[in-house]
């Protein structure tokens, strides 16, 4: 490590937040020579220049930019008008939207399932916590490290070989065909979609378990008494308590499963059927250079989750900026 | 849940339920214990699904500790019967592979995006719950919009900015792109906490003479350490893990590049063996598992994000 690597870290981890705060101190010196109701305006916007300008530069001014690409041709010079957009819709890119389709049917549904249903039962042992730390392991991981971890479960030999993959030779043990998990189009996507749960259970289950420690204790005893029994009482009295969180968790797992990229790019890069939206896209931008395709599938992409844009936004202003 | 994340005095014990189950905590009586022996389903279910969910990672360290021969020719739990290890493929990892060199990269990438996101969050998120101007409800709906676009969306007109200012291919780029990439998020998170602080106590300070800036540093962020943390949290676990930023903006030269980069350079260079790579994986995963565990009650907060409406 150089003397440079040490300069750097400093620059970023002192320096430049030194900057930042200097920049409010001394624009509040500023504000101060202001009268007295122009004040707050003017601090709000000092305030909020290092926000704004991050923010709008790398998500704001990008995103428009690319609404307008997305009539544009593969170079962003003349405009095509909605040809881009009929690309999408032609019989080349179709299956990908279809796959991608079953990702976003499968995984949330999958990962709300067993998120809760091991939220649900965890709450009732003593080990709660080592469940909990086990669960979310997988989010400490990156997609690079995970990859290399999944290569290692689907390793594949034809029947006879030794197996070298732990499903397989689980399948050996048992007497069955191993199975090509990573290059039989029939069963790769499935493979792919088990990798994603196994990531994003932890998260479903650790908001649906803090969620079911606020359901009123009260209710599921009055059920109790009433002759329900467990099963009854945790679908019919907790289940509709926790319903605000099930939501939650439900749309933050389409979103993932609609922009799904690090998985398929690393695992089979689209390859036996596998490939998504977001794969294909990145393939258009850097393989083909086509930046109209690229962007108009990118603006797909952004109009398939404004609904759920719209419901997180109702949230927010009802429970928050009103409040 | 609503109410532990809005006051700012409850908020600073972990979330109800979020915290690991220490003796110290008081289980509500709401449950009867039904037979031990109708519980033995449950036991199995749930230890059956731990085994699942751990059994990828004990594979990966087993074979990372395996030599090139034995990994070729039978699967890793054979390790188990006829124990044979070798730390031969960290050593490579760490010469051939170059992860030391990655780790003080991701190391480089992750700790000032961390900090500086931070800073840049808990100012926006202040200024939009406690400010009042004009255009604040349009700031906020604009934030709360962008929470949900990909990073594929803003990568051409972004590699074009970056390489006019010349960003491209130094790791302060990086940065630039994480910290403004999850400024909606870090306000989305932190917006309900500012907005319920206590009027009295900035207003009792404001009397007391204290300017703006220095009532938000000595006496709102001092209460809001916890869901700081949550943000920091979550900010280095992305920018730690994330493959598609440095792989664009930095090229991937080895002397930039960071664990993931590294490693996904190597599957593709090393072909068949694993070895070198389980290794690696494992070296760069070190420092974001033991964060998650240490900290995990402030993960779990952060993953809560505010959202959970109980």
């Amino acid at each position: 490590m150089s003397s440079s690597y040490f300069l750097t870290l400093a620059i970023g981890v002192v320096a430049i937040p030194a900057v930042i705060l200097a920049w409010l101190f001394f624009g509040e010196r500023v504000v101060r020579l202001l009268p007295n109701r122009r004040q707050e305006p003017v601090r709000a916007w000092v305030w909020l220049a290092f926000p704004v300008v991050l923010g709008g530069g790398v998500l704001l001014y990008p995103l428009v930019q690319t609404v307008v690409n997305s009539f544009q041709d593969k170079s962003s010079q003349g405009f095509v008008g909605l040809a881009n957009f009929a690309w999408v819709f032609s019989p080349t890119v179709v299956p990908v939207l279809l796959n991608n389709l079953i990702w976003v049917v499968v995984l949330p549904a999958v990962t709300l399932l067993l998120g809760l249903v091991i939220a649900g039962l965890a709450d009732r042992v003593r080990y709660e916590a080592v469940v909990r730390t086990v669960m979310i392991l997988p989010m400490a991981i990156s997609f690079s490290a995970a990859a290399v971890i999944w290569r290692l479960m689907y390793a594949y030999q034809p029947k006879g070989f030794a197996q070298t993959g732990t499903i397989d030779g689980i399948v050996n043990l048992l007497g069955g065909t191993p199975l090509a998990f990573l290059s039989d189009p029939k069963i790769t996507t499935w493979a792919l979609i088990a990798i994603g749960v196994w990531m994003s259970v932890g998260t479903g289950m650790l908001m649906l378990s803090a969620a079911l420690k606020n359901v009123d204790a009260s209710t599921l005893e009055a059920a109790r008494l009433d002759g329900a029994s467990e099963l009854g009482a945790f679908w019919h009295v907790a289940i509709p308590q926790i319903l605000p969180t099930i939501t939650v968790v439900y749309t933050t797992q389409i979103i993932f499963s609609l922009k799904v990229f690090d998985i398929v790019y690393t695992m089979t890069n689209g390859a036996f059927n596998t490939d998504v939206i977001a794969n294909r896209m990145y393939a258009e931008l850097f393989r083909t250079q086509q930046f109209g395709h690229a962007s108009a599938i990118a603006v797909l992409l952004l109009v398939a989750a404004i609904p759920i844009v719209i419901v997180n936004l109702r949230q927010f202003r009802e429970e928050r900026v009103v409040a | 849940m609503t109410e532990t994340l809005r006051t700012p005095t409850a908020a600073v014990r972990p979330a109800a339920g979020t915290s690991a189950a220490g003796p110290t905590r008081v289980v509500p009586a709401r449950r009867r214990r039904p037979g031990a022996a109708r519980r033995i389903p449950l036991h199995v279910f749930l230890i059956a699904i731990c085994a699942i969910w751990v059994v990828p990672l004990v594979g990966l360290i087993v074979y990372s500790l395996r030599t090139i021969a034995d990994s070729a020719v039978s699967g890793w739990w054979h390790a188990f019967t006829a124990p044979l290890f070798t730390i031969t493929n960290y050593t490579s990892a760490w010469t051939t592979g170059g992860i030391g060199q990655a780790l003080g990269n991701s190391i480089l990438i992750a700790v000032p995006t961390t900090v500086i996101t931070i800073t840049v969050c808990a100012i926006g998120a202040y200024t939009l719950a406690r400010m009042k101007f004009r255009g604040r409800i349009v700031v906020l709906t604009i934030a709360v919009a962008l929470l949900v676009v990909p990073p594929q969306l803003t990568l051409v007109p972004l590699l074009r900015v970056f390489n006019v200012l010349h960003l491209t291919g130094h790791i302060p780029g990086v940065w630039v792109y994480q910290v403004g990439f999850v400024v909606p998020f870090g306000i989305y998170l932190l917006f309900g906490f500012f907005r319920a602080f206590p009027d009295e106590l900035i207003e009792a300070a404001s009397l007391d003479g204290a300017s703006v800036p220095r009532i938000f540093f000595s006496i709102v962020l001092p209460t809001a350490t916890p869901i700081l943390i949550a943000l920091a949290i979550i900010q280095f676990m992305w920018s730690w893990n994330d493959l598609l930023i440095p792989l664009l903006f930095l090229g991937g030269g080895a002397s930039v590049a960071p664990t993931t980069v590294q490693i996904a350079g190597l599957v593709q260079s090393t072909g068949g063996g694993l070895n070198l790579l389980t290794a690696a994986a494992i070296v760069s995963m070190i420092i974001p598992v033991i964060v998650t565990v240490v900290l995990q009650r402030y993960f779990v907060r952060g993953i809560l994000g505010g959202a959970v409406k109980g």
